[in-house]
């Protein structure tokens, strides 16, 4: 008991933790760094990542939101406005799809109510504003969204198919 | 017409100190940067300039263009005025450093003394910033600090009694001279104790980590400098750099035998690196240290305020004094190379 006091009292002494402490920072110096030099160097997305939104259109150009408004009653942050009407040819289809990105907590909730797989979220990460009203994005903007990176989206969600 | 040359005599050798003095504090921030970013495995700033070399410019012309803020209830005169009592000693204290043989402004016989009144005087720029403020986290930063610095000054005075012991004198250039020789001349060795209690009460007293309760930004955001901004804040941010390369530069001198090179007067290497002046000696040894105070920044907890002054004064002061009995027993039987 006594002997391990002394001992204790003189490892304090001599500092002897923080010379253990010290020589573990100081093997680290040498060591490999994890940086990720950003705009050069990206991490790895998963086909189910979750950026910016888009509304997707059938092949034959039909755009594929059928107004049920699932989406707007599942999202958590309130983010999604939608008005509807009949059109002409008597289906039901959406006059407004705005989306609050301010609000948007990028959940995918939206996405995984949908019955007709129209609201979806893209791979995109990497976007800004420069006005204020500019966060909120109209269905215009979506559907363009959708055409733009169809390609992609097509690609993720049949990656994804086998687990849904 | 003699004495204005002199004049611009000492004008330009204070230049001369004080432009390195300046960039070797932007080039310790960056260095600092780099180190802790590797010992935590990343890469620390690479964008500014080849390998980030440029980034201490880059922050330097950020903090002038940036605003000074007057808080609307502060004390305006001691405001403005705590950055510059903060600065001046920590540049005042360099006169008398000498970097080579015979390379020092002011060769005065006190200048151990001097040394330890300028890193005194250095306490009030911080108590006059946190008070002037008008801050609660500013005054409580100040008195944080102020104690800490007081404690710690009297352990680090006491180490420095005993390298006066050992060498005799308070002129620095003598303390030097009385280290002479190769690596196990110098002063660390005999005074070993002393060496260890100094460097601690340095980073002490530069509130450094592990010792930064003066800023701890976790209780008190940044302590006694919480309300200064731009240049003002840059001043602070310079003084106490200023500070931790002038304790380095002490810790040379008193302890690693400032410009003799560690193989001086050895019969083979000595002659070997005759060719290096002694200037550059003094500047690796000032680097280790330097080194040294990053080391611990990245390694080192942030003590609690209790324990910092458990361990200044029931620790660090009764080693010291213990140590100097033995110095004095040393000195008295002419042990070694050193008596």
């Amino acid at each position: 008991m006594t002997m391990h006091a002394v001992r204790e009292f003189f490892g304090t002494f001599m500092l002897s933790e923080l010379l253990k402490g010290m020589r573990l920072t100081g093997r680290h110096l040498f060591d490999a760094k994890y940086t990720l030099e950003y705009p050069e160097e990206k991490a790895p997305q998963s086909p189910r990542f979750r950026g910016l939104h888009a509304l997707r259109r059938y092949p034959n150009g039909e755009e594929r939101c059928i107004a049920c408004k699932l989406c707007e009653a599942v999202c958590p942050a309130l983010a999604i406005t939608i008005e509807s009407e009949q059109r002409d040819d008597g289906t039901r289809r959406t006059t407004r799809y705005d989306i609050d990105l301010f609000k948007c907590i990028y959940c995918g909730f939206c996405e995984e109510s949908c019955p007709v797989d129209s609201i979806v979220e893209t791979r995109i990460h990497e976007y800004h504003f420069e006005r204020r009203g500019e966060q909120v994005i109209h269905k215009d903007e979506l559907l363009a969204m959708g055409e733009k990176y169809e390609a992609q989206l097509a690609e993720d969600r049949a990656a994804d198919a086998p687990y849904r | 017409m003699n004495a204005l040359v002199e004049l611009a005599w000492i004008v330009t050798k204070i230049v001369a100190l004080v432009v390195p003095l300046f960039l070797a504090v932007a080039y310790m921030t960056y260095a600092e940067r780099k180190v802790i970013s590797a010992m935590q495995l990343r890469r620390g700033p690479n964008r500014v300039g080849w390998h980030g070399l440029l980034q201490p410019i880059a922050d330097a012309l950020k903090l002038l263009m940036k605003e000074v803020v007057l808080p609307q209830n502060a004390n305006r005169f001691l405001f403005v005025l705590a950055p510059m009592l903060s600065i001046m000693p920590a540049l005042a204290a360099w006169a008398v450093l000498p970097v080579g043989d015979g390379l020092v402004i002011a060769d005065i016989n006190a200048g151990l003394l001097y040394v330890l009144a300028m890193a005194s005087l250095g306490v009030y720029g911080i108590i006059l910033a946190g008070w002037a403020s008008n801050s609660k986290y500013a005054l409580l930063g100040a008195l944080r600090a102020g104690a800490q610095v007081v404690s710690y000054e009297i352990a680090m005075g006491f180490a420095l009694v005993g390298v006066l012991m050992a060498a005799g004198s308070l002129n620095m250039g003598d303390i030097i001279r009385a280290q002479e020789g190769p690596i196990w001349n110098w002063f660390w060795l005999p005074l070993l104790p002393l060496f260890v209690v100094y460097w601690i009460s340095g980073v002490a007293e530069t509130n450094r980590l592990p010792f930064d309760v003066a800023e701890g930004e976790s209780e008190i955001v940044a302590g006694f400098h919480v309300e200064y901004s731009g240049m003002a804040f840059a001043i602070f941010f310079l003084a106490e750099y200023a500070n931790m390369i002038l304790i380095s530069g002490l810790a040379a001198i008193m302890f690693l035998g400032g410009w003799y090179s560690p193989f001086h007067g050895l019969p083979l290497l000595g002659p070997l690196f005759d060719w290096v002046p002694g200037m550059v000696w003094f500047f690796l040894k000032v680097c280790l240290f330097l080194f040294l105070y990053i080391w611990f920044r990245a390694t080192f907890p942030r003590y609690r305020y209790d324990q910092i002054m458990r361990l200044g004064w029931k620790v660090l002061i009764p080693v010291t004094v213990v140590w100097l009995i033995v110095v004095a027993g040393l000195i008295l039987g002419e042990v070694g190379p050193w008596f």
